[in-house]
């Protein structure tokens, strides 16, 4: 699995790193979605996938 | 097999969509009436009392259309339920139809309260759907005075997203601070007090007697007498669930569909509740809860998608509620309960900060305003279940 985060969309709720907090790490300064683990490990793949569906902003595309 | 989700908003569309990303082979049908939508389905609520009220060139998302349900093979049906039949398992629509289902998603989720006295008229409006907030951006377009009745979170945003564009507004609440029950009294004040600097004049602690004018508004005359000349009326009294349909049908309902942890509706067989309409007993509230808030939209729909495909879920998520004003976003993890303590343990109230509150041993809640990073150790403490000691020696 892959996830792609779009920047311009991401406004910062952070909500994906509460459900994926290995997949999905937060940029110190403005609180963006960075992908630290791609591709997707399949332990955490169904943790990426409801951290992208919380998504307020459906920023996160995931590419099974 | 046969699945039927009533309500084409956020909470049943997420519900189609994911069970056939987790692999249902159901037929799967998607009943919506959402008012002013060609097809029944209705628009991404958020940016309604934010950006779209803001700006003209803003449009509204609809959640989905009947071209992309199609593709996964759910079946959109643009009608209202009426009623519930649970002996026949059917759901009967206006117009006399009805649909039969093995497994009914109840996704109708709320509508704004409304009062006799405040009888929607022109220059009265709700907020609800995208036609709603359209017509409210038209009607404050020429730069009039605006009355807000109701300072909770929506009325709170909808008045400052105006006073942003110029109009004078003013907001009326029965309780002593605005957003008093999402944010606890010290909190609220703080925002009120945002509130009042940006020029919005407030009326605490008052009632509205009644709105003046026949044609259309003219004024709102409080119950002690004072008249606030108005052109424009927006009502936020909050929402009330919408389960009219199901009365008699045997269900538990008591301000939304009782439900057990899974979401499973109290006194039926495979009849399940997903987004505001959904009550339950959240394990880490500890009490029952209805929750009108976009994530848990989403969250509901994907336990209820993963318990009607073979993985038992319980709903268990911290809940989040977020609100854009005064240049920064307001973010809320958990509960604010009245009864709790509040420490400030990042920044300053009258700057960015992070509070906590605790109550019963336990941490309860993280609010952050214009402090997404700041917040995110706490909100791990809130997740893990942190004790309220353990909480403040972390900060």
């Amino acid at each position: 699995m892959r996830v792609t985060v779009d920047l311009g969309a991401c406004q910062g709720h952070g909500v994906c790193h509460m459900s994926a907090p290995d997949v999905f790490e937060l940029d110190e300064t403005d609180g963006h979605s960075i992908v630290v683990q791609d591709p997707v490990p399949a332990e955490l793949e169904a943790d990426a996938q409801l951290g992208a569906d919380s998504c307020p902003e459906r920023a996160i595309t995931v590419l099974a | 097999m046969r699945i039927v989700v009533v309500g084409a908003s956020l909470a049943g569309v997420r519900t189609v969509e994911g069970l056939r990303r987790r692999g249902s082979d159901a037929d799967v049908v998607l009943v919506g009436a959402e008012p002013g939508s060609a097809e029944g389905v209705a628009a991404d609520r958020p940016p309604l009392s934010k950006a779209f009220l803001a700006d003209p060139a803003v449009e509204a998302r609809p959640l989905t259309d009947r071209e992309r349900l199609g593709s996964l093979g759910v079946e959109l049906l643009n009608g209202r339920a009426v009623d519930l039949d649970l002996d026949r398992r059917r759901v009967g629509l206006h117009g006399g139809e009805s649909v039969a289902f093995d497994q009914l998603v109840v996704a109708t989720g709320s509508s704004p309260r409304s009062v006799p006295e405040l009888e929607p008229r022109p220059g009265v409006h709700l907020l609800r759907t995208a036609a709603d907030a359209a017509a409210i951006r038209a009607a404050t377009a020429e730069g009039n005075r605006v009355v807000v009745v109701g300072g909770g979170f929506i009325g709170a945003e909808v008045a400052w997203t105006l006073r942003q564009l110029g109009r004078e507004v003013a907001v009326v609440e029965p309780l002593p601070t605005l957003m008093v029950r999402g944010l606890g009294p010290q909190l609220g004040a703080e925002f009120t007090r945002r509130h009042a600097e940006a020029g919005v004049e407030l009326h605490l602690g008052a009632a509205v007697a009644e709105i003046e004018g026949a044609e259309r508004v003219e004024a709102v005359r409080l119950t002690d007498g004072t008249r606030l000349p108005a052109d424009v009326v927006v009502l936020g009294l909050g929402t009330v669930p919408e389960t009219g349909w199901l009365a008699g049908a045997g269900l538990d309902l008591r301000d939304g569909v009782v439900c057990d942890g899974r979401l499973a509706a109290a006194g039926a067989e495979g009849v399940w509740a997903v987004g505001d309409v959904a009550r339950w007993r959240h394990p880490r509230v500890g009490e029952d809860v209805r929750v009108e808030h976009w994530t848990n939209a989403v969250e509901t729909a994907g336990v209820v998608a993963a318990n009607l495909t073979g993985t038992p879920t319980v709903h268990d998520a911290v809940p989040y509620v977020w609100t854009d004003q005064h240049g920064a976003r307001l973010q809320v993890f958990g509960r604010v309960r009245p009864q709790d303590e509040l420490r400030v343990v990042v920044g300053e109230l009258g700057g960015s900060f992070v509070a906590l509150t605790g109550g019963d041993g336990l941490l309860r809640s993280v609010i952050g305003f214009g402090a997404v990073k700041a917040l995110m150790p706490f909100r791990k403490l809130l997740v893990a279940g942190a004790g309220w000691d353990e909480a403040l020696a972390a900060a």
